[in-house]
């Protein structure tokens, strides 16, 4: 067999060479994903919305095991609106008011005349005030979420989605790394080429962070909720530090997640909302060249 | 297009949108599905803590106040005139399917081996109270009563004639109050008739004489001015047959959650 020289192996054989100028279409979402996706986005919809109903029948936060309208020393945010002709719309936060009139405690209805409700008619489902209906779309969600995080996970652990392409590197979790990724999104400047097929760190914070923080939390608190959860697990009550502080907690959780769904929406938007929507949905994912740097 | 009028298409438009939604919420094949979720809890409750007992607290816990919710005081005759006669002539009635149907009167109750338990109230509203009540178990008058084979859930029919609070939601039509439990709950240790409460005879705004404490359901399971237990095969007759007050105005039957 003839010696190979160095210069063989180094030289690129020009047929296995990407062409450069052409972009391709990269399979970047597994069906599971997708549709566990999907399914979660129609969840998390109806728990709010009807989260925020719920809420409107007792529109104060405590913390503790107990806490109801005379227990003002325990409740550290209250919704409300004051009386009289023409009443205004507060938030009450550990003794700070905001006034708020237009959107909390005083909003307009779906007449476009101002109503007394802690959150807008337009913010909840269903619209109006029905806090049987409420609880019943927001049970049968909470199944949804539950059932449909255990196939995301299942899933996730099995074929080592979580691991490959969620769980943040030693590397990129130095501060240089996570200030320069910062840096980057604030001047808006995304990954091209193939570095947007990859997650950057600050996205593999966030959806980690949804996955392993915010959703199990969203799920602990609420069951904590539940007095008969509350016989089966009473450990659920120490670890959240009573029912009311748990019905707080799930409040904050619910923000964040809130939070998390609008800042995932407006980078979607800012990324390219059409190749992004098509990956979440046939799973493929255009790859443009890297312009040259 | 001037602004007004552009806002006044949003407005439209999102009027529409919501309407959209609200549909879904009306009586239908996707409602029935939705319902289903009460088995799905009830069934997964009973699997990992059918026999689990509610926390119970010490006296340190006790809320301040106790709110009073729903019915304050019935203004029907029957029961201002128990209450003019401090419920002297108060009897609580046992019938159905029991071999021994029975009438005990509150003195009778108050001599029986009782349970006391300092547990937290939870309203559906979202607030919790914690207070101490003492009162017969229920399995025990049960047994007393001596029920029949096919016996399957126990109604407890209450004094008032609840108008519920159209501020908290829809249309709530006056009817007699009432609410049911299965056999698990109706034996569960802690359930019981409750004739005091914080140490006190039960107020008329806590339910006097007697209220039903089910501690690992929710506030409106907890019948104020019991004064009847019918033990029963179906739910049918009472109400709508939904099997409570406010389970014929929407709300689960199951209120573990």
């Amino acid at each position: 067999m003839a010696s190979i020289a160095a210069s063989d192996v180094d030289a690129p054989r020009p047929e296995l060479r990407p062409e450069p100028a052409r972009s391709y279409l990269f399979p970047r979402h597994a069906l599971v994903v997708r549709i566990t996706h999907w399914v979660n986005a129609l969840a998390i919809l109806f728990l709010v919305g009807t989260g925020l109903n719920i809420f409107n029948a007792h529109p104060s936060l405590y913390w503790g095991q107990y806490g109801a309208n005379a227990d003002i020393e325990r409740r550290w945010l209250e919704i409300g609106a004051t009386g009289g002709a023409q009443p205004q719309g507060f938030v009450r936060i550990s003794g700070i008011t905001i006034s708020t009139t237009g959107v909390l405690g005083v909003s307009n209805g779906a007449n476009g005349r101002p109503q007394v409700i802690p959150y807008p008619s337009w913010a909840t489902f269903p619209s109006y005030r029905d806090l049987a209906t409420a609880r019943n779309f927001h049970f049968f969600f909470a199944w949804v979420l539950i059932l449909n995080g255990l196939l995301y996970l299942g899933y996730s652990l099995v074929t080592g989605h979580l691991r490959r392409d969620l769980l943040p590197r030693l590397a990129e979790l130095s501060p240089r790394h996570i200030l320069h990724d910062i840096a980057q999104h604030v001047r808006l400047k995304f990954p091209k080429g193939e570095a947007a097929k990859r997650y950057h760190i600050l996205q593999k914070l966030a959806y980690a962070g949804v996955v392993v923080v915010l959703v199990p939390g969203i799920i602990f608190t609420g069951l904590t909720m539940s007095p008969a959860m509350n016989a089966t697990w009473p450990w659920l009550l120490d670890l959240f530090g009573g029912r009311q502080s748990a019905r707080s907690f799930h409040w904050i959780i619910a923000n964040l997640i809130i939070l998390f769904t609008l800042v995932h929406l407006l980078m979607v938007v800012l990324a390219g909302p059409y190749n992004e929507i098509r990956s979440m949905i046939t799973g493929k994912f255009r790859v443009d060249p890297e312009v040259a740097k | 297009m001037n602004g007004m009028s552009r806002r006044g298409l949003f407005t439209a438009g999102g009027g529409l949108l919501l309407a959209g939604c609200d549909q879904l919420a009306s009586p239908g094949k996707l409602k029935s599905i939705v319902q289903s979720a009460e088995m799905a809890s009830l069934r997964w409750q009973r699997l990992v803590g059918r026999d689990a007992l509610a926390p119970e607290f010490s006296a340190a816990d006790l809320s301040p106040v106790f709110k009073v919710n729903g019915t304050r005081e019935p203004m029907e005759a029957e029961y201002q005139q128990h209450k003019a006669e401090n419920f002297a002539n108060w009897q609580l009635a046992i019938t159905g399917l029991v071999d021994n149907p029975m009438r005990l009167g509150l003195d009778e109750l108050r001599r029986m081996p009782a349970r006391t338990q300092i547990t937290r109230h939870d309203c559906v509203e979202g607030w919790s109270a914690i207070g101490q009540w003492t009162g017969v178990p229920l399995g025990l008058l049960l047994k007393a009563a001596a029920m029949k084979t096919n016996a399957r859930y126990v109604v407890f029919r209450c004094a008032d004639n609840y108008g519920g609070e159209v501020a908290k939601g829809g249309a709530q039509s006056k009817s007699i109050y009432y609410e049911s439990i299965d056999l698990i709950d109706a034996f569960h240790p802690q359930t019981i008739l409750a004739h005091s409460m914080n140490g006190a005879p039960l107020s008329v705004g806590h339910g006097a004489p007697v209220r039903m404490r089910i501690e690992r359901q929710l506030g409106y399971k907890q019948a104020k001015y019991v004064m009847g237990i019918d033990v029963v095969a179906s739910l049918a007759g009472y109400g709508s047959g939904k099997g409570g007050y406010w389970e014929d105005r929407g709300y689960e039957w199951y209120a573990g959650i």
